[in-house]
């Protein structure tokens, strides 16, 4: 590496500590500390307004954290943020470009930011935009200035990529396009924080994942293991045939939440978990209808840890 | 010393940036030609008008025994410079940072000051450009003559320069919006241009109105600049005013500036 700051294999990509940011009087994040290592996709997770974007916009210099602190390749995101931002790319959620300039000439800018920029061709090709070139920046489609944006985010050919909710608006179809540019990148070496809302994406892409939930992180393992984590407790899904008081299942030993998904109820618990709710739903003038024993996922980890339902803004 | 090298190289990368920049900024100005449109064209056509029409050129007693013409020159001067501070400067700054370019660019290694200063300058040289043309075009063409006192017209100038894009940046700094900037830059351009003598020379006015004009920004740039022409090195009064108006706005304009 030409900037002299190459983090030995040893260190983490990135480590943050004790970060803590907030606004007015509202803890966004709290006490979040996770490392990140050379190479790996690392996904942050979490409802809206958890902090992910927060935590992320500290790594990337963009905010100063009010506590904490965060190393990003060995450099400090505020003090070394010129040598930070050679070596760290990123797509920001909330962002956008002048209106009547060009593909090209946008690209062209953003390359002479950087002293070893990457291949524009290679990129733009490989984001499906040669053809776009020489489009006005308005008249592009939303997945196509979300393509720009990835370009622009790796065309200072980064260490460090953070992409912040880049395939939110894409249909499913560019979403799997996306993911496997996302793995090409890790493959070239890049080290990914990936934040997203899809259960789905960090399934497939992370290699680990950090629940972050009002400002803090709940769980951080191989989104493997954290759905394992989920399956040690049972799950029964069922449709009522009439409104019940969820008191009457969280009351039960055996009962360890209730939640609803529109119609549907979850109840997670142990034990004999079927048996003891269906006979009191049945006590109580219920049937539970098309009963499912849930298989666990990514997602019902999820749920367990935040007893909430992940945002399905955008999913197609 | 690698970290030097590698400063040197960050450094070469920044000068080659900042060129991109103003390049960037001068295309975006052509491809919304408004402001261009505006602050150089339409004084331009003006000049030429009001070199043209008989009546602008009888000497008047109401007018210090000058011509129309000659009173309205300096007018045209300090409406290209106020049409590229006021207007063509602050709106795409505001919208800049209302949109989350400046945001965006902030995470590279360009700074969003970069987008600023490339601003600045286009705008500037685009002002010095439209001067250029109403003072080619009113000399060599019209008959008007020279400034007499060049040394004091070019002090004039550069003196309303600093003073009118002071406020110009003030005003890209108190503008949340494009929007806002834009209303902004009306209910500043009106009237400073009604002291400049747009609507009314000054030479017409009430003896306490042309008092009070002279020492708004755009009255004491016309006034000074009038002066020049005439060959009469501007009153350092008239030059203090611009000194003053200059150094508070750019104050201001320093100390409100936002980047998000």
């Amino acid at each position: 590496m030409s900037t002299g700051h190459a983090a030995r294999a040893s260190e983490p990509a990135v480590e943050v500590r004790g970060l803590r940011k907030v606004y007015g009087g509202f803890v966004a994040v709290d006490d979040v500390s996770l490392s990140v290592e050379d190479g790996e996709i690392f996904g942050i997770l979490g409802p809206n307004g958890a902090g992910k974007t927060t935590t992320v916009e500290c790594v990337i210099g963009l905010r100063i954290a009010d506590a904490g602190t965060i190393r990003v390749l060995g450099l400090d995101p505020v003090r070394d943020r010129d040598e930070l931002h050679q070596v760290v790319g990123a797509q920001l959620q909330i962002s956008a470009l002048p209106a009547k300039l060009r593909v090209g000439e946008i690209i062209d800018l953003y390359r002479s930011f950087y002293v070893e920029p990457a291949d524009p061709d290679e990129l733009v090709q490989a984001l499906g935009l040669d053809a776009k070139m020489g489009a006005y920046y308005r008249s592009l489609s939303g997945g196509q200035r979300q393509r720009l944006a990835v370009v622009l985010a790796l065309i200072g050919r980064p260490r460090v990529a953070v992409l912040d909710e880049m395939t939110t608006g894409l249909d499913p179809e560019a979403r799997r396009e996306a993911w496997g540019l996302i793995e090409g990148v890790r493959d070239r070496g890049v080290t990914v924080i990936l934040v997203t809302h899809f259960m789905e994406e960090a399934e497939r892409l992370c290699d680990r994942v950090a629940f972050i939930d009002r400002g803090r992180i709940v769980a951080l393992d191989t989104p493997a293991r954290l759905a394992a984590r989920a399956k040690s407790s049972k799950q029964v899904r069922f449709v009522p045939s009439a409104p019940f008081d969820d008191r009457i299942l969280t009351s039960l030993p055996e009962v360890e939440s209730v939640t609803r998904r529109g119609q549907t109820v979850v109840v997670a618990g142990k034990g004999q978990l079927v048996n003891a709710v269906i006979l009191t739903l049945a006590g109580a003038g219920v049937t539970a209808l098309d009963v499912e024993l849930g298989s666990s996922t990514l997602e019902d980890a999820f749920m367990a840890l935040t007893a909430r339902q992940p945002d399905h803004k955008g999913a197609a | 010393m690698a970290a030097q090298l590698a400063a040197r190289r960050r450094r070469t990368a920044a000068r080659r940036a900042l060129g991109k920049i103003v390049i960037n900024e001068v295309r975006l100005a052509w491809r919304s030609p408004r402001g261009l449109l505006f602050g150089i064209v339409l004084p331009a056509l003006l000049v030429v008008i009001f070199g043209e029409l008989p009546k602008a050129q009888v000497h008047r007693s109401s007018l210090g025994g000058l011509t129309l013409f000659t009173v309205e020159v300096p007018v045209l001067l300090a409406f290209v410079i106020a049409a590229m501070a006021l207007y063509s400067l602050p709106i795409p700054l505001a919208g800049y940072r209302e949109q989350g370019i400046l945001r965006r660019l902030s995470i590279t290694p360009a700074r969003p000051s970069w987008v600023l200063a490339a601003q600045v300058a286009v705008n500037l040289a685009f002002a010095l450009a439209g001067l250029a043309i109403i003072l080619i075009v009113g000399v060599a063409a019209l008959g008007e003559s020279a400034p007499k006192s060049p040394g004091g017209f070019i002090l004039a100038v550069l003196l309303s320069l600093a003073a009118v894009f002071a406020i110009g940046l003030t005003i890209a700094a108190l503008a949340r919006t494009a929007g806002s900037a834009y209303g902004i830059g009306v209910v500043t351009f009106v009237p400073l241009m009604f002291f400049a003598g747009l609507w009314f020379p000054r030479q017409e006015m009430t003896a306490w109105l042309a008092d009070v004009s002279e020492y708004t920004p755009l009255g004491a740039a016309s006034q000074a600049t009038q002066d020049a022409i005439g060959g009469m090195f501007p009153p350092a009064a008239l030059l203090l005013a611009l000194v003053g108006y200059a150094a508070f706005f750019g104050f201001a304009a320093a100390r409100y500036f936002r980047w998000e």
